[in-house]
């Protein structure tokens, strides 16, 4: 287990998730606080990055005053292509996907199961208006499906749970969780502890209501 | 079968389009979104629509305000909520319109399905969640898969880079995105380019969309252009 000392800051947990990327792989990046991961990939990464609205080759986001309105990301923010890049159609981007082509896919929730459902998409509170965009194809299609959270919400509650309450984004599709506190892996047996940042498995048990299997 | 029509204004390159219409509006949010035909298409006086289109306007965009004017029914889309989608949120807060909610991906399926004839599809997406249920089920090759038909509209709107005088098209980056499929998927594509050129003047190996899926288009300069 890890001896990290505090809990990991957004550009950690980042960075925690970048050095799971194999190298060469095919990564979707998922909005939020995924998009963080492609600036700490290592420089040696040679990650091709995919955006579900039709592209492969994705650089950073556009310098301000360079935007370019036809070139945006599925977050619609103004990003940039890189040497080798391609563009295709929506029906093509999802068939990508779901064709099992893109290696890692990472994601946002709102809860992850222990077997590995996720919510992502919505709050389930009355009278909220609906979006789903990709998440529902992102969740299932890619080859590893993976999520990065922060562990608990801003009032304190788990948000890695037995049972999700909030409506599904997919069943059984997320593989490992990356959070501030502690990194899991999820599936048919349950959740199992992979590394803690600044707390122990105890303490974590303890936190999240849950009976964790620990790491060799 | 028939041949691509060149029209002057973009009401001229919509027609006629009757009341209860299903309409495809190609874009991703502003990306690829035929401005000029949906601002002609809100001149136009039908009503009852039925848009299909990824996104329900941004801002003051002119799909936003087909929604704020009670011109659309119901709106098939992935992605409703932005920021800046007051007139939809209100709309939709109000019962004032239906919203099929499908995740992007069964989305573009669905359209491509359409236009190739296909009676529908399989598909893991969507299994276990609000967005599948009542729906067909089967289990493929040890994985639970869904049931998606088809969508097919009566007009698609497009975005298009360049045509040549066939109606074969090119689109730019990622204003590609629905583009294509819409085409195929619509009785009447009508498509807004930024440049018409002479047949012969696109690349045969880089058309995106042949010009057999394209009813009408029109030249128009009416999107921000990019910086140099």
């Amino acid at each position: 287990m890890s001896p990290a000392t505090a809990a990991l800051t957004k550009r950690q947990l980042a960075a925690r998730v970048a050095a799971d990327i194999p190298r060469g792989a095919y990564v979707n990046l998922g909005i939020g606080l995924p998009t963080l991961v492609a600036d700490l990939l290592p420089a040696d990464a040679d990650v091709t990055l995919h955006t579900e609205n039709g592209m492969l080759g994705m650089g950073p986001a556009a310098a301000p005053g360079r935007a370019d309105p036809d070139l945006v990301n599925a977050g619609k923010t103004p990003v940039t292509e890189l040497p080798g890049a391609s563009y295709f159609h929506q029906a093509d981007s999802f068939a990508m996907m779901r064709g099992g082509h893109i290696d890692v896919c990472v994601l946002g929730a709102f809860e992850v199961s222990t077997r590995g459902d996720l919510a992502n998409w919505s709050t389930g509170e009355p009278g909220a208006v609906p979006a789903v965009g990709g998440a529902m194809d992102l969740a299932v299609g890619a080859r590893r499906t993976v999520v990065m959270m922060t562990l608990l919400t801003k009032d304190g509650r788990p948000k890695l749970v037995e049972t999700c309450a909030l409506p599904l984004t997919g069943v059984r599709c997320v593989s490992r969780i990356y959070t501030d506190l502690a990194v899991f892996d999820v599936g048919p047996t349950g959740a199992r502890l992979v590394e803690t940042f600044g707390t122990t498995a105890a303490e974590l048990e303890d936190a999240l209501g849950l009976r964790l299997r620990r790491a060799e | 079968m028939t041949r691509v029509r060149f029209a002057q204004t973009p009401a001229e390159a919509l027609g006629e389009v009757a009341d209860g219409a299903t309409v495809m509006i190609g874009g991703f949010g502003p990306a690829g979104q035929p401005a000029a035909l949906v601002e002609a298409l809100l001149a136009h006086d039908a009503r009852d629509l039925v848009i299909i289109s990824n996104n329900a306007g941004n801002g003051d965009d002119p799909l936003a305000r087909l929604v704020r004017d009670g011109r659309v029914r119901k709106i098939v889309c992935s992605f409703p909520r932005q920021t800046d989608s007051w007139h939809f949120d209100d709309a939709y807060r109000a019962g004032r319109v239906e919203l099929e909610l499908v995740p992007q991906g069964n989305l573009a399926e669905r359209i491509r399905a359409a236009g190739a004839g296909i009676g529908g599809f399989y598909t893991p997406t969507g299994f276990g969640t609000p967005l599948a249920a009542g729906k067909e089920t089967r289990r493929i090759d040890g994985v639970d898969h869904v049931f998606e038909l088809p969508l097919r509209a009566d007009l698609a709107l497009v975005r298009a880079h360049r045509a040549d005088g066939v109606g074969n098209l090119v689109y730019r980056k990622t204003a590609r995105n629905f583009g294509p499929i819409m085409a195929a998927a619509a009785a009447r594509a009508v498509v807004q380019v930024d440049e018409v050129v002479p047949t012969g003047g696109l690349d045969p190996e880089a058309v995106v969309t042949p010009g057999i899926y394209v009813s009408a288009v029109v030249a128009s300069a009416s999107r921000e252009r990019a910086p140099v």
